[in-house]
C-alpha cells in the first residue's frame, strides 16, 4: 500500500449496546502513515469505536474498511454480512492492538508473548519467530526480558511487550486503547518513547489517549468524540490553540485548567 | 470367629490376580478421564455459546447425567440397552456409562475454568489475529488449567473409587477380582482390607502427580503458584512491619 492511501475508512458508524445508542455516525479516514489521536471525554465511545476498527466489537450500521477490505462483514446485494469466525480472525492480522490493561497472556514468557501470533497464526518456524521477537524487544527497549514472565515486570515493560506482540504481525495498522492509563507516572514516558519511534518509522496508528503532549508532538491530526460523534477533527495546532467547535473549547477547558 | 490373620493378608497383598484388577481400576480411570474430558469440554464450551440450541442441549445433558444414579446408568446401558438391539460388551458399557457421567461433572468444572480467564485475555488473542479454536488452545485453556486442576484431581480421586460400581456389570476391576478371590479362599476380611490398600495407594500416588502438575501450572504465576499479587502485597507488608 503506497503512502497516502487511505489506511482506515470509517464511514457512518453506528453501535448500540441494548438501546443504548454509543456510536452515533463516526466518520475517520487515516491516511498511511498518520498518527491519529482520538480524544473525548469517558463514556463518549472513542474506546468502542476503536475496538470497532478491528471488529472486537460489531457495528449495527455503517462501513469499516482497512486498507481498502472491509472488516468483519462482506457485501452482499442485501447488505453487509457478518463473516464467519476463521474470516474475521484472517481480516485482524493486518490491524495491531495495544490495550489499556496490556493484557498480556500471564502463562508466556515475554518471548512467548511476542511469538504467539507467528507461531500459531501466520505459522511461522520457531526460529524465525524468536529471532523477529528479539529484534522487536531490542526496539522497545528490553533484549534482556525475553524470558521474564509479565508478572516479573513492571507495568510499563508490560506495555512495551505488548507492543511488539502486537508488531510482530507486522501489522498495517496499529491501534492504542489508552496505552499509558493504567502506568504509574513514571512508567509514562518509556511507552510514549516507543510510540514516537514507531510513527518516525512511518507506522499508521490510531491513538486513544488523554496524554496531550503526545498527541501535539505526534499526532497529524487529533480527532475529539463526545456522544459518539466526531465533533472537531483538525491538526494539532488548531486544536490546542484555536479550537472551532464549543464543545472542543469546553472539553480543552476541562482537561487544561 | 477365626480372627485377623496376618499371614493371609501378607500373601494377597502381592497377589497377581489382584494387581491384575487394580490395574483395570487404573486404566479404566485415565480412559474414563480423557473422555470425560472430551465430553466436558465440548459441553461447557456448548453451554457458552452464542446459540441457544447448544446451550440447552448441553444443560440437558448435565441435567439428566447428574440427576441419575450412575449405577442406574450402568445398569440401563449394559442390561437394558439389549432390549432394543443395542449389545455392548462390558468395558464398552463402562465407559460409556462412566464417561457420559464424568463428562457432566467436569463439564462445569471447566466451563468455571474459562469463566475465570479475563476477558482481556480473549480479547488479546483475538487481536492477534487467532481464530476460535487456536484462541482456545493456545491462550485460554493453559490459563484456564491452573483453575480446573484442583477439583479436577479431585474429581479423578473420586473417579479411581467410582469405577467400583462397574463391578455390577461384572467388569473386573479391583472389587469384583476382590470379591472373586474371596468365593474361592474365604478370606473376606483381609482381602477386602487388601483392595482398600490398593485404593488408598492409586490416590494417594494420584495426590502426588496433581501437586506436580498444579506446580508446574502455576510456576509463571510465582513457585507458590499463588497468584501474583497476593505475593506482592505480602512482601510489602512485611517491608511495613519493618
Amino acid at each position: 500500500m503506497p503512502p497516502g492511501e487511505p489506511a482506515v475508512q470509517a464511514r457512518g458508524v453506528h453501535k448500540f449496546y441494548g438501546s443504548h445508542h454509543v456510536l452515533r455516525g463516526i466518520d475517520l479516514e487515516v491516511r498511511r502513515g498518520e498518527v491519529i489521536v482520538v480524544l473525548g471525554p469517558s463514556g463518549s465511545g472513542k474506546s468502542t469505536f476503536l475496538r470497532c476498527l478491528n471488529h472486537l466489537e460489531a457495528i449495527e450500521r455503517g462501513s469499516i474498511r482497512v486498507c481498502g477490505e472491509l472488516v468483519g462483514y462482506r457485501e452482499t446485494p442485501r447488505g453487509l454480512v457478518e463473516l464467519r469466525d476463521a474470516e474475521v480472525a484472517h481480516a485482524r492480522r493486518r490491524i495491531g492492538m495495544v490495550f489499556q490493561q496490556f493484557n498480556l497472556f500471564p502463562h508466556l514468557t515475554a518471548l512467548g508473548n511476542i511469538t504467539a501470533g507467528p507461531l500459531h497464526v501466520l505459522r511461522e518456524g520457531r526460529e524465525a519467530a524468536a529471532a523477529e521477537a528479539r529484534r522487536l524487544l531490542a526496539l522497545v527497549g528490553l533484549p534482556e526480558k525475553a524470558e521474564a514472565y509479565p508478572t516479573q515486570l513492571s507495568g510499563g515493560q508490560q506495555q512495551r511487550v505488548a507492543i511488539a506482540r502486537a508488531l510482530a504481525m507486522r501489522p498495517e495498522v496499529m491501534l492504542f486503547d489508552e496505552p499509558t492509563s493504567a502506568l504509574d507516572p513514571e512508567m509514562i514516558s518509556e511507552v510514549l518513547e516507543v510510540m514516537t519511534t514507531l510513527s518516525r518509522q512511518g507506522m499508521t496508528m490510531v491513538v486513544v489517549t488523554h496524554e496531550m503532549g503526545f498527541a501535539r508532538a505526534v499526532a497529524n491530526r487529533v480527532v475529539l468524540v463526545d456522544g459518539g460523534r466526531v465533533v472537531e477533527d483538525t491538526a494539532p495546532g488548531d486544536f490546542f490553540t484555536n479550537p472551532k467547535n464549543e464543545r472542543t473549547r469546553a472539553f480543552l477547558d476541562k482537561i487544561l485548567h | 470367629m477365626s480372627g485377623w490373620d496376618w499371614g493371609a493378608f501378607r500373601k494377597y497383598l502381592f497377589n497377581l490376580y489382584l494387581l491384575d484388577g487394580a490395574w483395570t481400576t487404573v486404566w479404566l480411570s485415565v480412559a474414563v478421564m480423557v473422555i470425560g474430558l472430551t465430553l466436558g469440554l465440548g459441553a461447557a464450551l456448548m453451554r457458552m455459546s452464542r446459540h441457544r440450541l447448544p446451550r440447552d442441549l448441553s444443560r440437558f445433558y448435565i441435567w439428566l447425567m447428574r440427576g441419575t444414579p450412575l449405577l442406574v446408568q450402568l445398569i440401563i446401558i449394559y442390561t437394558g440397552l439389549p432390549q432394543l438391539g443395542i449389545r455392548l460388551t462390558v468395558i464398552q458399557s463402562a465407559l460409556l456409562g462412566l464417561g457420559l457421567n464424568e463428562g457432566a461433572y467436569l463439564a462445569e468444572i471447566i466451563r468455571a475454568g474459562i469463566l475465570s480467564v479475563p476477558r482481556g485475555q480473549f480479547d488479546a488473542a483475538r487481536a492477534v489475529g487467532m481464530p476460535y479454536w487456536t484462541m482456545l488452545r493456545v491462550v485460554i485453556l493453559p490459563q484456564a488449567a491452573r483453575v480446573i486442576l484442583p477439583p479436577l484431581g479431585n474429581n479423578f480421586n473420586g473417579l479411581l473409587k467410582t469405577t467400583s460400581l462397574a463391578s455390577v456389570i461384572s467388569l473386573e476391576e479391583l472389587l469384583r477380582r476382590s470379591q472373586m478371590l474371596i468365593q474361592l479362599e474365604f478370606k473376606v476380611l483381609e482381602i477386602f482390607v487388601v483392595a482398600a490398600c490398593y485404593y488408598l495407594a492409586m490416590t494417594s500416588l494420584w495426590g502426588v502427580v496433581q501437586r506436580r502438575l498444579e506446580a508446574h501450572f502455576g510456576r509463571p504465576y510465582g513457585s507458590s503458584g499463588e497468584p501474583p499479587r497476593r505475593i506482592i502485597d505480602r512482601t510489602l507488608l512485611e517491608q511495613d512491619a519493618r
